[in-house]
């Protein structure tokens, strides 16, 4: 007991560990339909596309949240006006843009190396430095992102699964997808303390596509995926407490060991099927040679 | 009763109402005009085939009446309103069983469903009226308790049925189907035609683009040959010939009329096969020559054909 209660006593974990929660279930939820929308290139991407704009944020003594979040969110826009064009791929579009964006934040960085060491924590992420006011931006953004799931539900399946018929019915494909650049950006500069830039793109694939081996069925990805997502933020947090590693790195090692474990325990499940099907129609030749006719 | 027979009360199913109207429509992607100056009327309650060769604009065709092709020039009329981008209100679209993703994680209930995203848009979660409209649609169809099972689970004509589901969830009164018998088996085919003549005879109008020229003969009351531009419509009895159909395909095609059916074949179906049989001489030959060291032994090779068995 005292493994869980212990840690408590100190506010920085109380405060660490709401956020991880937080962001697990966050990008958890989100996850499933940037995995779905085989997308996952740009979650990664855009992580260090934000890491360009909070740098530029800090330059321009403008708030990190609006400045990250807006360049975050105008990439996002950006890479989905550029993958239209025919001739340029949805890969190379988020190659290009990201790449960039994050270059401009590393030239900033080493034109004034002044500010390089509060940089490691968005790169890395760094709970221990997690302020009331973060927990407030990762528990607004959780709240906004998940009651855009929720109101859009139906548009985001339907898009997601075939976006072509989803706009020939009548789906403002547009709009959602404008409204799911804004929350994949929101979504990316509210973890960015928690578990940092490099990672996030984990956080994001890992707990969907663990929920994906489950579950033949959407519903129950979304909710497994957020479920995994947010205990591997819980108990993520409590391991690197006690082992004292990296918060971010332990959260993601967590769901990689998840992953592992689904992913073998599901081929052997599968291959125990597979073997059970193959052993049918063995055994209705074993029947005797009078009852063949 | 036989699809010819069903054929026949579904012409006379189609009213004489206009449904759809293409007035010197031209459309296409980034400028270039995939189809030009479309005439076209369908009629309400019409059973309509489009066929002509790949890149023909059949599916544009299709795509033009929902708004999702760019207008070049001419009007549109759907129901007597203009048809503008952003989807056709009371049109069910089926698409090519090639183009659905089979790994994505959704059952048969859930892909239905997405037929009836505005009913309720702002909610979540399925109704209990919407449940028992999807239960009673897939027991129409014939697939009834396959609800809660994966797609990629299911047969051609199972999943062919799933689609078609999901159009006709939000009752459409036009029905377009985008190759809707490519990839099935004859038995398979010939369930989703009937299943669509029933349909049709429920006062659903259907317009669908197929390959398939003999189905389209023996089957469909009225037919649209396109390529580029509308080259002929009709009943397939009427407009099924050799110069149509060579205009519409550029190819010489064959027109076998026979005890009131109708079969399109190549008109020079030997041409292929001794193109072949050449070939594969040639090859034989030049094989022997190898192994016999650039000899060329006549006898030898004479009395190889001879003794080989035959194929």
């Amino acid at each position: 007991m005292s493994f869980i209660v212990d840690p408590l006593a100190f506010e920085f974990f109380r405060q660490g560990v709401v956020a991880s929660l937080l962001v697990g279930a966050l990008c958890g939820m989100l996850g499933v339909y940037i995995v779905l929308r085989r997308m996952s290139y740009i979650g990664h991407g855009l992580s260090h596309s934000v890491f360009g704009g909070a740098v530029i944020a800090y330059v321009a003594a403008i708030n990190f949240y609006v400045g990250a979040g807006l360049w975050g969110f105008f990439s996002a826009l950006l890479i989905n006006a550029v993958a239209r064009r025919r001739r340029i791929g949805a890969d190379a579009a988020i190659g290009i843009i990201t790449t960039a964006s994050f270059a401009v934040g590393v030239a900033l960085i080493s034109k004034t190396r002044s500010f390089t060491r509060n940089f490691e924590a968005a790169l890395f992420g760094n709970i221990l430095g997690v302020t009331p006011l973060d927990l407030v931006v990762v528990a607004a953004v959780t709240i906004g992102v998940a009651a855009f799931i929720l109101l859009f539900y139906k548009r985001l399946l339907f898009m997601t699964f075939d976006p072509e018929v989803a706009a020939i019915q009548g789906v403002e494909v547009g709009l959602t997808d404008s409204l799911f650049a804004l929350a994949m950006a929101a979504t990316i500069v509210a973890s960015i303390n928690v578990v940092g830039v490099t990672l996030i793109a984990a956080t994001l694939v890992i707990p969907s596509t663990t929920a994906r081996l489950l579950t033949d069925s959407f519903a129950r990805m979304l909710v497994l995926s957020t479920v995994m997502g947010a205990l591997a933020g819980l108990i993520g947090m409590y391991l690197s407490y006690w082992l004292d590693v990296s918060s971010g790195a332990t959260i993601v090692l967590l769901e990689a060991a998840v992953f592992l474990a689904v992913f073998a325990a599901t081929t052997v499940s599968r291959r125990r099927t597979s073997w059970a099907d193959q052993r049918i129609p063995v055994l209705a030749t074993d029947r005797p040679a009078d009852d063949l006719g | 009763m036989t699809a010819v027979a069903q054929d026949r009360s579904v012409r006379e199913a189609a009213s004489g109402r206009a449904l759809v109207r293409f007035s010197g429509v031209s459309c296409g992607y980034d400028s270039r005009a995939v189809l030009r100056d479309i005439d076209l009327t369908i009629e309400e309650g019409a059973f309509v085939g489009i066929v002509g060769p790949s890149g023909a604009g059949k599916t544009t065709l299709l795509r033009a009446i929902v708004g999702a092709v760019p207008r070049i020039e001419g009007s549109l009329m759907f129901d007597g309103r203009p048809v503008g981008r952003g989807g056709t209100p009371g049109v069910g679209w089926v698409p090519q069983l090639e183009t659905v993703d089979w790994n994505f994680p959704a059952t048969v209930a859930e892909v239905v469903l997405m037929g009836r995203w505005s009913d309720r848009r702002w909610q979540a979660w399925a109704s209990r009226e919407d449940r028992v409209a999807v239960d009673r649609l897939l027991d129409r169809l014939g697939i009834g308790g396959l609800g809660r099972r994966h797609i990629r689970e299911l047969s051609g004509g199972q999943q062919q049925r799933v689609f078609l589901a999901r159009a006709m969830i939000g009752d459409p009164r036009l029905l377009l189907l985008d190759e809707p018998t490519s990839g099935v088996d004859l038995k398979t085919r010939d369930d989703i035609l009937h299943l669509l003549a029933d349909l049709n005879g429920d006062g659903v109008t259907i317009v669908m683009t197929t390959h398939e020229l003999n189905t389209v003969a023996a089957h469909l009351p009225w037919v649209v040959c396109v390529n580029g531009s509308i080259v002929a419509e009709g009943d397939p009895d009427d407009i099924f010939t050799s110069a149509v159909l060579g205009r519409t395909y550029g190819a010489d095609l064959r027109v076998v009329r026979q005890d009131g059916i109708i079969l399109v074949a190549d008109a020079a179906p030997h041409r292929l096969r001794n193109a072949l049989r050449h070939h594969h001489d040639g090859f034989e030959h030049a094989h022997h020559e190898h192994a016999d060291g650039d000899h060329v032994h006549p006898a030898a090779d004479d009395e190889h054909h001879d003794d080989a068995p035959p194929r």
